[in-house]
Order: C-alpha cells, then sequence, then structure tokens
C-alpha cells in the first residue's frame, strides 16, 4: 500500500485518498477553442514517468493537493514541490 | 469471406486420442517463428487478441496476406492470457449492445472457426442488487438489453438463492441482497486458447508472427506512414495499426499522436482448485467484486481497477483486500480458500469506458484503443472491425460509434456509468 505525503496530516495509507488523476490545466474560457476544451476534458497526461496529480486527502482533512508520483516505480517526489491546495 | 482455413493438421478428440498411444509427442509448433521481412502490406503491433484477431481477418476476410504482427514479450503474455475471462454483452447503449453481441456471437463458433477449444462456456452472468434503487437502475439495464434483442431477466432474492446457493442472502448480512438481474447467454472462454488459437490460424493463412520484436519509432514520408523501427531492424508496411492496450498512449506518442486515454493497473486473482462449487459468473458493483470457478476448479476473482495511473504491473494492497472482503461477504464459505496467483495489468481507459477503432492523424496509421478493464470480450468483433478498418478505410457495421471524433462532438457512449456492471 501506498504511503501518501498529505501537507497538513504527513504521511498516511492510500486507503484514506481519492486519487483524482493528473493535473490538467484549465483553458482560458475566453479564447479557448473546441479542441483545447475537447483535450481538457478528456486528455490527460499518461507518460511512463513523473506524473503531478491531484489526490483528495477524503477520508482525512478533506483537502485536495497535488504531489508528483512515478507511474512506474511509485516513488514520490520530494515535498517542495508539492503544492497544498493546487 | 469466412473461408475456412487450411490448416495441415487439425485438432479433434481422434487426433488427441491417437497422439496419447505416441505418448502426446510429436505435436508441431503452433506457428512458425520466422525472421522479420524487410516489408510487409500491413504491419500490426501487438500479439494480443486483438492484434491477432485482426491479422487473422484481414487474411481470412479480405485476403490481404502480407501482414506481420509484431510482440515485444510472447503471444498469450500480456492481459489476453491474464484475465478474468469474462465473456458477455449485457451493454446500455445501442451501439455497444450491437458491438458486444455481436463478439459474443463470434465466440460461439470460434472454437469450430480456429479449430481449437477455447472452451467456451455460456454459463450466465448473475449481477446483485442491495437496494431497492440499484434494483430499479438494474430494471432499467434489463429493459434496454431487451429492447437491443439480448436475453435478460430480472431476478428475485429467492431466484438468487437458487442460483446461488451459497451466497449469504440472510437479513444480517452486511448488505441483504433485494434482487438481481441474469444474462444468461454471458459466460467464460479460455483466455490462452483464444489467443494460441487466433495466432495458429493467422500463421496458417501467412501471417508472420514476430516475438520479442518490440516497436521503437515510426517512420513517415509525406505525412504517410512507412516504416516502424524495431529492435529488430526496420519494418517497412504499407499500413500499420496499434493493438496494444496498456501501453497505447506510449507507442502511439512515438508517432506524435495524442490519446484521450489513461493507463490503470486492474488485478485478477486465482485461488487454490476447489470441487465444484459455482457454476455461473457473479458480479456485485457494490462490492468491487466478481468471480467465476474456471473449469479446473480455480475461483477466478476480479475488482475495480486501481485508481491511479500506473505501469508498475503490481496492483495496490488496498485493492487487494477490498476485492476480497467484499468477495468473502457474499461468500463467507471461500473464507479458507488461499489465493494460489495475483496478477496486474496494465489497461487502456476512455473518459466513457467505450474503445476506440478509428483511423489517426497520421496516413496509413490505425488504432484499437480503450478496450480498458473487459478488452477479452470484444476480441472477435474487435479483431473483426479493426481489420475491416484497415482493408476499406473505414468503419464496419457494428464499430461506427467507435471514433476519436465523440470526444471533440461530446457524443460519448458513457458505458461506465449507464452499464452499472464492473468495467
Amino acid at each position: 500500500m501506498l504511503q501518501i505525503p498529505c501537507p497538513w496530516c504527513g504521511p498516511r495509507n492510500e486507503i484514506e485518498f481519492l486519487a483524482r488523476g493528473p493535473v490538467v490545466a484549465r483553458p482560458d474560457p475566453d479564447g479557448a477553442d473546441d479542441a483545447a476544451w475537447t483535450a481538457f476534458l478528456y486528455r490527460a497526461d499518461n507518460q511512463r514517468g513523473w506524473l503531478r496529480e491531484w489526490w483528495l486527502h477524503v477520508h482525512g482533512c478533506g483537502q485536495l493537493f497535488v504531489i508528483r508520483r512515478h507511474s512506474v516505480t511509485d516513488e514520490i517526489g520530494p515535498a517542495d514541490e508539492m503544492a497544498p491546495g493546487a | 469471406m469466412g473461408e475456412s482455413v487450411p490448416f495441415k493438421k487439425r485438432f479433434s478428440a481422434a487426433a488427441l486420442f491417437g497422439a496419447g498411444l505416441r505418448g502426446q509427442r510429436n505435436w508441431p509448433a503452433l506457428w512458425r517463428s520466422p525472421e522479420p521481412r524487410k516489408t510487409y502490406q500491413v504491419l500490426i503491433i501487438g500479439g494480443g487478441g486483438h492484434g491477432l484477431a485482426t491479422a487473422y481477418h484481414l487474411a481470412r476476410d479480405w485476403g490481404i496476406r502480407d501482414v506481420a504482427v509484431i510482440e515485444k514479450g510472447w503471444i498469450g503474455g500480456g492481459n489476453t492470457g491474464r484475465n478474468t475471462t469474462v465473456v458477455r454483452s449485457n451493454y446500455y447503449y445501442p451501439a455497444s449492445a450491437r458491438f458486444y453481441q455481436r463478439s459474443v456471437e463470434m465466440y460461439q463458433g470460434l472454437s469450430d472457426a480456429l479449430n481449437f477449444n477455447i472452451m467456451f462456456s455460456q454459463r450466465g452472468i448473475v449481477t446483485l442488487a442491495f437496494s431497492p434503487h440499484e434494483l430499479n437502475l438494474m430494471a432499467r439495464q434489463v429493459n434496454a438489453m431487451q429492447l437491443n434483442g439480448i436475453a435478460a431477466e430480472i431476478l428475485t432474492r429467492d431466484d438468487i438463492a437458487r442460483l446461488l446457493p451459497h451466497c449469504d442472502l440472510s437479513a444480517t448480512a452486511r448488505f441483504p441482497c433485494v434482487g438481481g438481474f441474469l444474462h444468461a447467454s454471458g459466460g467464460t472462454a479460455r483466455h490462452d486458447a483464444v489467443a494460441w488459437g487466433y495466432a495458429r490460424a493467422a500463421d496458417t493463412l501467412g501471417v508472420d508472427i514476430l516475438q520479442n520484436v518490440e516497436v521503437l519509432g515510426f517512420e513517415q514520408m509525406g505525412g504517410r506512414v512507412c516504416a516502424v523501427q524495431t529492435n529488430a531492424g526496420r519494418i517497412g508496411a504499407e499500413k500499420v495499426a496499434i493493438a496494444v492496450a496498456g501501453n497505447s498512449t506510449v507507442v502511439a506518442g512515438l508517432a506524435g499522436i495524442d490519446l484521450p486515454v489513461r493507463s490503470q493497473t486492474l488485478q485478477a486473482f486465482v485461488s487454490e482448485p476447489l470441487k465444484p462449487v459455482l457454476d455461473i459468473v457473479v458480479m456485485s458493483g457494490l462490492h468491487h467484486t466478481y468471480v467465476s470457478q474456471s473449469d479446473k476448479g480455480e475461483l477466478v476473482i476480479g475488482g475495480d481497477s486501481d485508481t491511479m495511473t500506473s505501469y508498475a504491473q503490481r496492483g495496490s494492497f488496498a485493492t487487494i483486500e477490498r476485492t476480497t472482503t467484499g468477495l468473502l461477504e457474499l461468500f463467507p464459505a471461500f473464507s479458507r480458500v488461499r489465493l494460489m496467483r495475483q496478477w496486474g495489468g496494465t489497461v487502456d481507459l476512455t473518459p466513457d469506458r467505450s474503445p476506440i477503432i478509428d483511423r489517426t492523424s497520421l496516413d496509413g496509421l490505425y488504432i484499437s484503443t480503450g478496450w480498458g478493464t473487459g478488452g477479452f470480450k470484444a476480441i472477435p468483433a474487435g479483431g473483426a472491425a479493426l481489420a475491416h478498418f484497415i482493408a476499406h478505410d473505414a468503419a464496419d457495421e457494428y464499430s461506427s460509434a467507435f471514433t476519436f471524433d465523440r470526444f471533440r462532438r461530446g457524443a460519448l457512449l458513457d458505458e461506465g456509468a449507464a452499464s452499472g456492471v464492473a468495467h
């Protein structure tokens, strides 16, 4: 089982969290065309390697935060690259 | 189309008996292991069920026999040989129902067509409900299936007690069962046999099956694919198709193509063999578990996919715990059964849990992807559909809804939400 480092609660078991998928940048609502909205809704980073992901500490503090995790090794990136509330 | 395959040595009960008198020696290899040629008319990347079935249908239905299938591992070593073997067509939308029903019907004739016993057993699938609301949604599902011409019926708790004598249906169960539905034409097939049978038939029709050949890149000329680079050298091809499941985005990425696909781990578990105890496939969405018993007596258990993007091919223990907990709530008698094997494969999930069979933005490059957690059941119809697309540059009548375009148009086939079954 993974240990997910919640920025507020510290390292906790994976079962306390919901994986919310890779971070996807929101397009500019005034300038985005159909292709940009399609990509925002349906495309996500999916590489073998490091991903930036949203995790929700649903059975803990309830906060959404960002971590870096490697999709092959499951290593979790350094704490200073985590973004509380991002 | 539809001519039979000219096998040199046909398999039969008599052939098995005769070979038994000689110690079962001297069986021929099921397929050749040729050296890659310099060029092929069609090159298929991925020697799983979908890739092999595509090669078989190209050769058999459309007379395209200058075909190679390249596989970075070995035939039957990926998801095709490691899944929970369920074949079913209990889908909601007409487009999905038509496609998956065709696949079930093709499975019915597959042992004969491939001259290979795939042990297809339409033992039926029971999906359980644990609240009136869940049962209402099942009634909607059953109605949709009946309108699509697929047999389905609502079951009462008493019906289920007759079908599943070992299932805990008591009022004191953690989740008391209120009913369910039966999909009588669903069942299981032997997954290895499907891979090997298609490989042998394709090979007999002249297809080269190249194992341990991994694609490293694509070459294009004038906006059209003309070759792939592999660890066995450059192989030229007029048309190339990608059928690689979990690594779809990685392989398509080598050609600069972006897919709306996420790769996640799906686990399967097999218990030690037991005497016959379960003659039907049982699913529970609430318990995140489903189970059947193989002909060898093993319980074959599946659950939800792990929730995060992963290529690790090892499952999360949290999912193992949740799946087995659900199984034991349904069948307390299995509590002392030991798991013998566990496996985590990488599956390719689309946002609407429906597949994509389409051309790509690179001319001559086709793709079949997004089979997610249920690709095994789709192998016959998926292979026929991709072969049709490659041969005619257009979708066949069963797969025309499964295009990239549906995401841009918002015309999703959202089976993940609609079917309410494990995907």
